[in-house]
This record gives C-alpha cells, sequence and structure tokens, in this order.
C-alpha cells in the first residue's frame, strides 16, 4: 500500500455516535467490538440493543486481532475519483476469531493471492491525525 | 397466507421509450407510463384511487395532483430498492382485497444514466459523511465502515457474495455469461430494448474488461432513463376492462438478515428471495415445474445464479450446472428474462419485469411469445438483497 505523503483525501467515517467510538479505539490501536454484557454474543456493526437477547447492556470488548478472510472484490475500474490511484484494490471481509465480520483491506497480500479462509490480524494505519482505519496482514 | 391469492389482477401496464438522455424529469417519465398503462387498461387517470411511487422525489401527491385524483385513498411507499415494484404490488393486492382502494397505479421511473447513475450512490458527500447517495437503511453502514474502504458501489457488494460463492462451488464464469447472452439474445426480438441491434457472444462476454472482480462489464445491467407502471385492481372489475386480466396468483417479499450489512449475515446466500419464495408458492399453491417462464431480477448476472438457487430451481452450488444448455432461451424449459431484462432492455428497478411478464401471459409478446404461457415468475432484488416475487398466472 502507498505510504501517503500528502493529505489524505480518501472518505472517512464521520467520528459519532458508535462508529467515533469504534473508530477512537483504533485511534488508540485497540480493535473492540460491542460484547453483550447479558448474554456475552459479540456484534459488529454496532447497534444498539442485542439482537439474540434483546439486552440494552453492552461493551466494547477488545478483540484477539485475529481473523481469516471470508471474501473479497478487487477494483478494477474506480467509482471514486479519491481511489482511483490505488487501482486494483481489494476491499475484503474479514472474519474474527470472535465470529464478528468487518471490511477492510490487506495490506501485504496481492489480489491474485486471496484466498478463502486466509489468516490474517489486525494493523492500525494512523491515515490522519484524527482517524485510524484497521487494516489486516497475514497471519505470522 | 391465501388470502391475496387472486384476489387482484393486472390490467393495464405502461412503459416509456428506454433511453440515454431522456429530456425529462422522474415525474414526467412516471405520468408518462402511468397514463399509458392506465390507458392500456381502459380507465381514466380520475379512477385511479391509490398510488405506490418508488422511493424518490416524486411523491404520491405529485401523482395525484397532476393526475387529477382529488380523493387519494391509499398511498404508500416501500423501500426495498429494486425489490420495491413487486413489493409494492403486494401492497396494491392488500389494498384492492380489502376494498381499501378500487384501482392502484404502481409507477416506477428515473433517469438512471442522465442524472442518478447507480455507479455514482454511497460515496455523494452529505454534511456529515458519505454513504450520502444511498438508501437510508444502508446509508449509515456505507458511509462509515465501507466507504473508508473504497466500497461504495453495488457491483463491489454483489461481488462479495459472488466471491465466496464461486470460490465455495467452483461455479464456471460461462455460467454468469449464459445470463448475459441470453438477455442479449432475448432483447433482439424486443423493439423497446436499448440493446436491440447490439448482439453479444460468450467470447465478447469474456473478453470484456473487469469492472470489480469477479464482474466482468457484461456483468453488470444497463444504466438508462426511462419509466413504467402497472395499474391493479379486482377480478370483479377486470372483467369489464379491455384486457384479460393478469392474476397475482402468489405474491411476497423478504428481508436478509441483518438487511442494512451483507458481511454480517450468518448465511450470506440466505437473501430476502430465500424468505419469500416459500410463501408466494404457497399461496399460489403451484409448484416451480409448472413455470412457463421467469423474470428473474438481473443487476448483476451472479444475482441471478443466487436467486435461482434461493428460489430452489436447482440445490445451492449446483447453479454452475444448472446454467448450462439452453434452459434460459425462449423454447427452452425456463425461458429467462424474455425482454432482455435490466442487462439489455432497460433498468427501471425491475418494473419492466412485472410489464414484461403482462405481456407474456397476454399472449402479445410477439416475436419473444414463450408459447401458450400461462404462469410466470417474476423476482425483485434490491439494496442489499432485500427479495420480493410474484406469481402471475393468465
Amino acid at each position: 500500500m502507498p505510504t501517503e505523503t500528502q493529505e489524505y483525501t480518501r472518505p472517512l467515517p464521520k467520528m459519532r455516535g458508535f462508529a467515533g467510538e469504534f473508530y477512537n479505539y483504533c485511534k488508540k490501536h485497540e480493535l473492540r467490538f460491542q460484547r453483550c454484557t447479558g448474554c456475552q454474543t459479540w456484534r459488529h456493526v454496532p447497534r444498539d440493543m442485542c439482537a439474540k437477547c434483546s439486552s440494552f447492556d453492552w461493551e466494547w470488548a477488545q478483540s484477539s486481532g485475529k481473523g481469516k478472510l471470508f471474501s473479497w472484490t478487487t477494483a478494477m475500474q474506480p467509482m471514486l475519483p479519491q481511489f482511483a490511484d490505488l487501482i486494483p484494490y481489494s476491499p475484503v471481509i474479514i472474519e474474527m476469531e470472535e465470529g464478528v465480520r468487518m471490511l477492510s483491506w490487506l495490506t501485504d497480500v496481492a489480489p491474485e493471492e486471496l484466498k478463502l479462509d486466509l489468516p490474517v490480524e489486525v494493523v492500525f494505519d494512523d491515515v490522519t491525525p484524527e482517524v485510524t482505519l484497521p487494516k489486516f496482514k497475514r497471519a505470522g | 397466507m391465501y388470502a391475496l391469492k387472486d384476489q387482484a389482477c393486472i390490467v393495464g401496464v405502461g412503459e416509456t421509450a428506454y433511453t440515454r438522455g431522456s429530456g425529462k424529469t422522474d415525474l414526467a417519465l412516471m405520468l408518462e407510463a402511468s397514463v399509458n398503462a392506465i390507458t392500456d387498461a381502459g380507465l381514466s387517470p380520475h379512477d385511479i384511487a391509490g398510488i405506490i411511487p418508488p422511493p424518490l422525489a416524486a411523491t404520491s401527491e405529485h401523482f395525484a395532483a397532476n393526475l387529477g385524483i382529488e380523493d387519494l385513498r391509499y398511498a404508500v411507499t416501500v423501500h426495498m430498492g429494486g425489490a420495491s415494484p413487486i413489493t409494492s404490488l403486494q401492497s396494491a393486492t392488500m389494498a384492492v382485497a380489502c376494498g381499501v382502494a378500487k384501482n392502484v397505479l404502481v409507477p416506477l421511473g428515473w433517469n438512471g444514466y442522465s442524472t442518478m447513475r447507480v455507479r455514482d450512490m454511497g460515496g455523494k458527500k452529505k454534511a456529515n459523511g458519505g454513504g450520502g447517495g444511498a438508501p437510508g437503511a444502508l446509508a449509515n453502514t456505507i458511509g462509515e465502515y465501507y466507504l473508508p474502504y473504497g466500497a461504495n458501489v453495488p457491483v463491489q457488494w454483489y461481488a462479495w457474495l459472488a466471491t465466496r460463492h464461486k470460490a465455495l462451488y467452483g461455479t464456471p464464469d460461462e455460467a454468469m455469461g449464459t445470463i448475459a447472452v441470453t438477455s442479449r439474445k432475448h432483447a433482439q426480438l424486443n423493439d423497446k430494448a436499448y440493446m436491440q441491434g447490439r448482439p453479444l457472444s460468450m467470447e465478447d462476454y469474456l473478453n470484456a474488461r473487469w469492472v470489480s472482480k469477479p464482474f466482468r462489464l457484461f456483468d453488470c445491467c444497463l444504466e438508462t432513463d426511462g419509466a413504467a407502471a402497472v395499474v391493479v385492481t379486482s377480478p370483479e372489475r377486470a372483467r369489464d376492462l379491455k384486457h384479460d386480466p393478469v392474476y397475482i396468483s402468489g405474491i411476497a417479499e423478504g428481508h436478509p438478515y441483518p438487511a442494512d450489512d451483507i458481511p454480517a449475515r450468518p448465511d450470506p446466500f440466505k437473501i430476502g428471495l430465500s424468505f419469500a419464495t416459500p410463501k408466494a408458492l404457497h399461496m399460489a399453491q403451484v409448484d416451480l415445474k409448472d413455470l412457463d417462464f421467469a423474470e428473474i431480477y438481473d443487476c448483476f448476472t451472479y444475482v441471478v445464479l443466487l436467486q435461482l438457487e434461493a428460489i430452489g430451481f436447482c440445490k445451492r452450488g449446483e447453479v454452475g450446472d444448472f446454467a448450462r444448455g439452453n434452459r434460459f432461451e425462449l423454447d427452452g424449459e425456463l425461458p429467462l428474462n424474455t425482454h432482455g431484462g435490466l442487462h439489455s432492455e432497460a433498468h427501471v428497478w425491475g418494473m419492466n419485469h412485472i410489464v414484461e411478464a403482462a405481456h407474456q401471459l397476454r399472449h402479445e409478446a410477439g416475436k419473444r411469445q414463450v408459447k401458450d404461457a400461462q404462469l410466470g415468475l417474476v423476482t425483485g432484488w434490491g439494496d442489499f438483497g432485500d427479495g420480493s416475487l410474484a406469481i402471475l398466472r393468465r
């Protein structure tokens, strides 16, 4: 992945509400997901209540940061000008050990090397002083 | 479950020309298609008592004011993207069956090429972040969790489903190509089809450029301007109208879980149609083998393949084999997207699939008529995989 030498121009999360809380932990280089304190069920994307036991009580629980590749696409045509310089790039779905899945990028895997269940672990990319995006690399 | 079976009929269908550069507003396009549908039914605009417009800028009030409907009795809108037309048809069926409104208009149209291209969806900036061009329920997920990674459009989201399915089951590219090539072949027999006069071979399909792997150019449907509309009424009233009624025998909607986030789904191939299909088939009291044709929502080729499996035409993972041979041709076992679909006729959110099914069942489809068609299936797919399904009969 190219190092950002100039001002970061790609879209960023707005750092408010649940998303703000999620990405603020990323800024501290902690990957945390919501976990119900009633039934211990993990969830992502963040929600107000537990879909399993209907509890409104939850915590931001630390993830192991380890997961595997669930699916992906490789963008061959820019749909947004802010990503044109990265073509081809691959938005991937990672299934975490905790069971939740999230969208991300892999930092060290070429598109042709993508395969189901590839083991990966989280890395943190401080793209701006305010925002850190969780990304993934091959697990060691 | 049987309450709605054959309780309402499609009695009028209408369309505009399908173009790139209509020079008209979305509302003007929809009004034109609506008047065509109302005229086709043998009704006057003043006979319409219910309107179910799509989740776009034009509301039922705009329609009523233009059509001169003083006593608008039923006005709702369905928020299911391309699954909206059939779910709207379900709502129209309920309104007619319950006596809330006698004649219900279901219009859909837009400038899908000139002013609101799907490829721009999700990237538009709102004051508070991205995801602004996407439908309401999805905007938060896209803006906060997909867009920072450059995943803002359907061709990328649905590619996640296709990639995993292909990797698990080995579906060949040619199965996807069959959908594109067959749709284009059928469009050659349809004067309204945007792609008439431009045939497509399997070689053309395979040689086309990549858009977002595993999707090539012709895995993606058209972006066009245009509108289509249908009028729904009761079987009693239908007897006095111009055309033989097309009965809505079975109809249902379904939503994947959770609907607003694709990665989180425990089973990514359990889509809206997985929930809707058994309900609609049960209502209509028919089997899949009874169907004479199927108009399957075809925003992307692989989305058709996933729907064929979810409906139960073949088992999960077997659609690669199912798509071999001439099954989907007009004289095949399951004539598919007989008008050319979103791929080769036009992209009006699948309202054109409903219109085509009505033409087939009225035996007025001309050169592309499926012989003696009695029973057809139409599906919708929208947002992140919402689904809807109608079983129609003559």
